[in-house]
């Protein structure tokens, strides 16, 4: 009975496979048009993905300096320390006193003259620490809270880089969510009307098929393969249409880190994210050829 | 066994094709069914595969009430029934071999003995040569024929013929009758509608007439 049912559905996808392959234009075209507007939401996905790549190393950990007041001495240092370590937002935290400061600030190149003219130490001591991940606000929170403390002169964070990084991420993020959704809307759309055509030229078949014993679901199938299997092609050639446009950029930003000598480069779609685009393409494909079915099998029901 | 009792049916322009019909027919008999042209023959016989619905009465095929039938359950009735229909409805797409294969794929017939299944039944038709050719290059004899094997291939328990001989000449009508016979002879329940009266003279089998909707005899 397995084997039976198997056998049938082996038997209708080679069938689908041959319809489809005996109108090759028709197939092709509606194939390449899926994997257009497949490919417009899979592209400004990977871009986001690659934008937050890079923010996320830059904030992999955010960073704060704390600027001590200039009449302070060694007990408030350890105070400082000890109330930086119990507070669970912090990672870790490194004491740099004035004098270290001084001296590195030597060894970078261009200030040693500007260092040797100095009477005395201009430099505070200070703390640079290490906060765990966290959005703008609730590290704004922190940098409040340090900034109280009587020791600390001024905290330094510059959190606007952040919460622009931020709005625009997001904002990316609802781009994507809106193209996909037209998009997807358009890809049943087109499936819609593929699969009513179908239906029409296989009135005849439908027909009789119905009258010698077939079920819906008998009558259903071969349309919902072909609709599954062209949306996994137009899921394909998305693919193929992203791969192909991250690896133009990527030569186009190899010569460009040539000249301004940094190494930036794109990240492809993840294998979890190339199975994610193919599954849901096809289940698009699915859906539209679903929907039409059901809308005009009723139509040609014998009566 | 098929058992109507009190089965009207009035189109929706209120037209009554069939008026309180009462009628059993035993397992393995074979039934003409004979009447002018809108007499309700083919009304009556698409009632029984379920193709239209009573507006009232019950129709008992093998105990099971096919007015009340629900839409899931209809395929499988008709899986038991092998119709001939007046106007063939053959699949001009496909060959003589793929269109009598059609009621084996629908009913997922296991794929090793289908083949031969096929074979077999355009054997019993006289079409076994002709496997390979498409039903446009056919004659109307052998359309029908081919209209007899996709009806008997699954074996069905009941075969029912809309106008068999239709427009054959008497040898290939007779010819036609000689194939019901067969399979009646097997054990096959056989209801052929035919408004020709050659084909009734010399029967013995129960003749039928429907008279504006009515049973005469």
């Amino acid at each position: 009975m397995i084997r039976a049912w198997l056998t049938q559905h082996a038997f209708v996808f080679f069938l689908t496979l041959k319809r489809i392959i005996s109108t090759p234009i028709t197939s092709l075209l509606s194939v390449i048009v899926m994997g257009i507007a497949l490919s417009l939401p899979t592209g400004v996905y990977l871009l986001m993905k690659n934008l937050q790549l890079v923010s996320g190393q830059a904030a992999s950990s955010p960073q704060m300096s704390l600027f001590l007041k200039k009449n302070i001495d060694k007990q408030d240092i350890a105070k400082i320390k000890q109330q930086l370590e119990e507070n669970p937002q912090i990672v870790n935290s490194e004491f740099v006193s004035k004098d270290a400061a001084l001296q590195r600030l030597q060894q970078s190149s261009g200030f040693t003259d500007i260092t040797n003219t100095l009477e005395r130490n201009p430099l505070p001591d200070a703390f640079i620490i290490h906060t765990v991940q966290g959005t703008p606000e609730t590290l704004g929170q922190l940098r409040a809270e340090i900034q109280n403390w009587p020791q600390v002169e001024h905290v330094q964070f510059d959190s606007a880089w952040l919460e622009r990084l931020h709005a625009l991420l997001q904002l990316g993020r609802f781009v994507v969510l809106m193209l996909a959704t037209l998009l997807s809307i358009a890809i049943i759309a087109i499936m819609f009307n593929t699969i009513r055509l179908q239906i029409l030229t296989k009135q005849d078949e439908i027909e009789i098929s119905k009258l010698i014993g077939a079920t819906d679901s008998f009558i259903r199938r071969p349309f919902l393969y072909f609709g599954a299997i062209e949306g996994l092609a137009g899921g394909a050639t998305a693919w193929i249409i992203v791969t192909f446009a991250i690896e133009s950029i990527n030569q186009e930003l190899v010569r460009l880190a040539e000249l301004y000598s940094f190494e930036v480069h794109l990240q492809h779609l993840s294998t979890g994210d190339s199975i994610s685009l193919l599954v849901f393409s096809a289940w698009l494909g699915w859906l539209g050829a679903r929907l039409s079915v059901a809308s005009h099998l009723w139509q040609i029901e014998p009566r | 066994m098929i058992v109507f009792k009190n089965v009207s049916k009035r189109y929706p322009d209120g037209y009554v094709a069939l008026n309180n019909i009462d009628l059993t027919i035993e397992s393995g008999q074979m039934v003409f069914l004979t009447g002018h042209s809108g007499a309700g023959k083919s009304t009556l016989l698409k009632l029984i595969a379920a193709i239209e619905r009573p507006t009232s009465g019950t129709i008992a095929i093998s105990g099971q009430n096919i007015a009340q039938l629900k839409l899931g359950a209809i395929p499988y009735l008709r899986r038991k029934i092998g119709f001939i229909f007046q106007d063939h409805k053959l699949l001009f797409d496909r060959n003589v071999f793929d269109n009598v294969l059609l009621p084996l794929q629908i009913s997922n017939f296991d794929s090793k003995a289908v083949a031969s299944r096929v074979r077999a039944a355009l054997d019993k038709v006289g079409l076994l040569k002709k496997e390979k050719a498409m039903p446009i290059a056919l004659s109307g004899g052998e359309r029908q024929r081919l209209c007899i094997a996709r009806a008997v291939v699954h074996r069905p328990n009941i075969l029912i013929a809309d106008e068999p001989t239709g427009n054959l000449d008497v040898d290939y009508a007779r010819d036609i009758m000689a194939m019901f016979t067969s399979f009646n002879q097997v054990g096959v329940t056989v209801l052929i509608a035919t408004h020709d009266a050659s084909l009734l003279e010399d029967t013995q089998h129960r003749i039928l007439l429907l008279k504006q909707g009515k049973l005469a005899v």
